[in-house]
């Protein structure tokens, strides 16, 4: 088996009794990227920092003085801001920009010695679910080069399943990181919202938005989980919740957990593939004593209608500042203030964040505000209050995590509706601050992986990292 | 028809810049004039991936005016997005307060000599101030502007009126007295010249009688007091001169043009902006609980007004002094440590009125500037009670104290200034002046009494100002009447 197939607990006791070094890891991973470049999983790769970070690492594990990290090579969805190196958010409005602070998860990963190796490709903004409206091109699918990674955090997801690093981080607003970690067969954690600082993501919808992170494995995602998480004076909506032991919730039996199936997951234009998949786990689960019980969200048709006018109402409000004035492209034409407005952000967004900021802009206007945001907020209040209900009776729910496998390339750029609803199945958990997280569960007769999801109460990521190891470990897809 | 048939109705929205160390929602300096883009960080500049995190001494001071203003507080607030471009706006939208500002429903009366005038306020709401766009300055080119970002982020208070006011004499007196709460709350430096107290002003004009309302336009641009009472009496006439001809007046924003003394179409509601607020989803609801309002209640100094009741009560002042004393908080602060140690309050309050203000005025500063401790005129009163120096000689000491910084019994010491109770040395300078001035006191014994000041005078002048007026007086007509 190849070293980069292998996930970052058992790397670390080769790395610990020095049966391998950081120096190697890193050459292995450039490596691959370089063979595997027609991905197009990184916008920046740092080759150079990498290597030179490594010897460092290396250093500090004879020292014994190594962090909770040390070796792991991570990859940076390009919306999170890295000091000195470019944040592109797969935009040309952002192509020469290069920003002068850290994230606060950047901060954290390099204090526990985590080695960062480049920026990942998105959908621009993070606005898809395909990663194909990125200014610097479509990344694809490692399962199938035709096939899309999902999105928008494609280029993490891909560069994980790819072996082209250990793990990544993504962000998800409506499933962007449960998404493409099903459509690559990886394992990806959207956190309850406030779990992790949003201090350097760039901002798509506030309210929705938390980084989470992709691997291969559940332990890894929960080791990534504890070093990212937790209270940030700098980010007034991250709480101040203790972050527990994750690793105490794995190798756990689920003897006893009370698992809710909504029964609205799984009606119509569900992929009769991905249903039985599902329904294999559930049963597995239930021989080990877990109990099943159908529950029920009605409000949950209402949540993409909700989601699109809600995520998008944030988006043209924080995408206000991409003006051409202090940062970023500006148009070369423009004669005066309004025409360098007008140009820059004409020239510098793609089709569809134009899409998005117009349809947010409507929906905050005078005289349509109530019909639609203050409408929209009121329908996000109502789809809490079923999950929250829902909760009190189990301890988690099982759902698929996307209604089909990867999707071709292309085959859905052109009809955004039927791209929106390739998260219908994720984005009632960001309006309703939840974690899930999605796990590989089975291939479908085309090889393609399939993603289960498993939802959590508020902050009870362990729980999620509990069945999802438990399934991980019994259950062969 | 003229004027007098219409009536003019005024609201006033005040922008109050508070004097908090750091900006609103970062720990950059809020200070005042330092050098363009040096008090900036990530967040005051926008940065992508920024997020803004409240100062809560923004909160308290916004309770403290709202407290002081008979407000009620809102136990949930929320700030909301005011979404528009402008090259001073890095993020392309204002945080500011909309549906849930801090404070509503209260009330200012001002006095207006003999009646007062009940000015409802709609709502006071915290918000972050732009950057500035400078054209002027030799630097910039006659091509180009250019931004400076110090002052985004700054904190501001907005406070919105009804339209309850009903002269541009009205308007005025109403700034100055909410630049003397805010000055006593110690929340904002009110100066509007350097632009911490902006007035904008919505008048419109209706028959009087009527209830409605007419249509109104905004006036911007009003950088002292005389400019907001200037704009709106140009104003008033320009719509009455419009109503009386059967014109519409078209609703409008206009700008104070100082140099002309006229108001100017800046832009018409056709093209006002859609600022599409809404609840800016960075930023958690700021909760203030009773205990809080409580805490910031007691925490309250004495505003004006009470103060001006009790320095009349407590020291037996009348009103007119009382007021003077208490326009300035410092003043007042420093009258109060003056008279608490003096037997003789209106003598205290004389100093304070007199003296004291005519320095401030002459040297243009302010209180704290001066070199003048108030236990030194404390002593200085002390001294007059105790006959030790006479009140001429106690200007002269008070001189000597702020140009030394000494203090006056020191003073008093070091120059021989005591007062000479001695009788027999006042005697025998009176002897010398009455000797020497033979046609004066015939004069005087033939009954022009008039002479007698003339005869202190001398005598003050020989004892160079210290003998005791009084004794002096006694003595020379015990003198002349005695021989």
């Amino acid at each position: 088996m190849h070293l980069t197939e292998l996930a970052y607990t058992q790397l670390r006791r080769k790395l610990d009794r020095s049966e391998l070094s950081c120096e190697k890891l890193v050459d292995l991973y450039i490596e691959n990227i370089h063979e595997q470049e027609s991905l197009n999983a990184y916008i920046t790769v740092f080759e150079d920092n990498a290597r030179q970070r490594a010897i460092e690492i290396d250093n500090r594990i004879a020292g014994g003085q190594a962090g909770m990290l040390a070796g792991m090579v991570v990859a940076i969805k390009d919306n999170i801001v890295m000091k000195g190196v470019p944040t592109t958010c797969g935009s040309k409005i952002l192509s020469n920009f290069v920003p002068p602070y850290d994230a606060t998860v950047i901060r954290k990963l390099l204090e526990q010695d985590a080695i960062l190796i480049g920026k990942t490709n998105l959908d621009e903004f993070a606005m898809g679910s395909s990663t194909e409206t990125s200014n610097f091109g479509a990344t694809r699918n490692p399962h199938d080069a035709d096939r899309v990674p999902g999105g928008s955090s494609g280029g993490s997801a891909s560069a994980v399943a790819a072996g082209l690093c250990c793990g990544a981080l993504g962000s998800d607003t409506g499933g962007s990181i449960r998404q493409p970690a099903s459509f690559c067969g990886v394992v990806g954690l959207k956190p309850t919202y406030g779990r992790v600082s949003r201090f350097g993501l760039v901002a798509f919808a506030s309210s929705l938005d938390q980084i989470g992170p992709l691997s291969q494995t559940v332990s890894d995602n929960a080791l990534l989980l504890k070093s990212i998480a937790g209270y940030d004076p700098n980010d007034s909506t991250c709480a101040n919740v203790a972050v527990p032991d994750y690793g105490s919730f794995l190798q756990q039996e689920v003897r006893g957990l009370k698992i809710g199936k909504p029964v609205e997951y799984f009606s119509q234009g569900l992929d009769p593939e991905i249903n039985r998949a599902i329904e294999n786990v559930l049963e597995s689960l239930a021989r080990r004593g877990a109990e099943i019980v159908e529950v029920s969200l009605p409000n949950l048709e209402y949540a993409i209608s909700a989601y699109y006018i809600i995520a998008t109402a944030e988006a043209s409000s924080n995408l206000e500042r991409f003006d051409g004035a202090r940062y970023g492209f500006r148009s070369a034409g423009a004669k005066n203030l309004e025409e360098m407005y007008v140009k820059s952000r004409s020239e510098g967004f793609g089709p569809e964040v134009k899409r998005r900021i117009m349809l947010g802009t409507f929906v905050l206007s005078s005289g349509y505000y109530d019909a639609y945001y203050r409408k929209a907020m009121q329908v996000r209040t109502l789809i809490k209050n079923d999950f929250d209900r829902v909760l009190e009776q189990v301890d988690c729910l099982i759902t698929p995590t996307s209604p089909t496998t990867a999707f071709k390339l292309e085959e859905k750029l052109d009809d955004p509706l039927q791209m929106y609803l390739s998260d219908i199945y994720t984005v009632s958990v960001n309006l309703a601050g939840l974690p899930a997280l999605s796990l590989p569960c089975a291939k479908d007769h085309q090889g393609l992986p399939v993603g289960i999801q498993f939802i959590a109460k508020p902050f009870d990521e362990g729980m999620l990292f509990r069945i999802a190891d438990h399934v991980e470990g019994n259950h062969t897809c | 028809m003229t004027n007098v048939n219409y009536e003019p109705i005024i609201g006033l929205e005040i922008h109050i810049q508070l004097l908090t160390r750091s900006k609103i929602f970062c720990s950059c300096s809020a200070q005042f004039g330092g050098v363009p883009n040096t008090q900036v960080c990530p967040v005051c500049l926008g940065m992508p991936g920024v997020l803004p995190v409240l100062n809560q001494n923004v909160v308290e001071y916004a309770l403290k005016l709202g407290l002081a203003t008979d407000c009620e507080i809102n136990p949930r607030a929320q700030f909301a997005r005011k979404n528009y471009f402008y090259p001073d706006l890095p993020k392309g939208y204002q945080i500011s307060q909309f549906e849930q500002p801090f404070c509503q429903n209260g009330k200012i009366d001002i006095e207006m000599g003999d009646f007062v005038r009940s000015v409802r306020l709609t709502r006071i709401h915290a918000e972050e101030d732009a950057g500035k766009s400078m054209h002027a300055e030799a630097y910039v080119g006659t091509d180009e502007t250019l931004v400076d970002v110090n002052r985004c982020g700054v904190p501001l208070l907005e406070l919105v009126t009804e339209p309850d006011i009903r002269s541009p004499e009205e308007a005025a007196f109403f700034l100055i007295h909410l630049r003397q709460l805010v000055r006593y709350l110690g929340i904002c430096d009110g100066n509007m010249e350097e632009a911490s107290l902006r007035c904008d002003a919505n008048i419109s004009l209706r028959p009087r009688g009527e209830t409605g309302l007419g249509t109104k336009t905004e006036l911007k641009n009003m950088n002292s007091f005389s400019h907001v009472e200037s704009a709106l009496n140009y104003e008033i006439s320009r719509q009455y001169q419009m109503l009386s001809s059967g014109e519409k007046i078209e609703q409008e924003t206009r700008m104070w043009n100082v140099d002309r003394g006229i108001t100017e179409s800046m832009r018409s509601k056709e093209f006002s902006h859609d600022y599409r607020y809404f609840p800016d989803p960075d930023l958690v609801p700021v909760v203030v609980d009773d205990d809080w309002i409580e805490r910031v209640r007691r925490d309250l100094p004495e505003l004006p007004l009470q103060r001006k009741k009790r320095f009349i009560k407590e020291y037996a002042l009348p009103e007119y002094d009382a007021k003077i004393l208490t326009e300035d908080r410092a003043i007042a602060d420093f009258f109060e440590a003056v008279a608490i140690k003096v037997k003789d309050k209106k003598a205290a309050s004389n100093w304070v009125m007199g003296e004291v203000l005519r320095c401030l005025k002459e040297k243009k500063c302010n209180i704290d500037e001066l070199r003048l401790e108030a236990d030194s005129l404390v002593e200085i009163i002390q001294l007059i009670e105790s006959g030790t120096i006479n009140s001429k000689i106690a200007k002269s000491v008070f001189n000597d104290v702020i140009e030394s910084g000494d203090s006056p019994k020191k003073i008093v010491k070091e120059k021989g200034l005591m007062q000479i109770t001695d009788h027999d040395a006042i005697e025998k300078a009176i002897d010398q002046v009455l000797q020497a001035h033979p046609d004066e006191v015939d004069a005087f014994r033939g009954g022009k009494d008039k002479l007698m000041g003339f005869f202190v005078g001398q005598v003050m002048r020989a004892t160079d100002g210290k003998a005791n007026p009084k004794s002096v007086n006694v003595l020379i007509r015990k003198k002349l009447s005695g021989s």
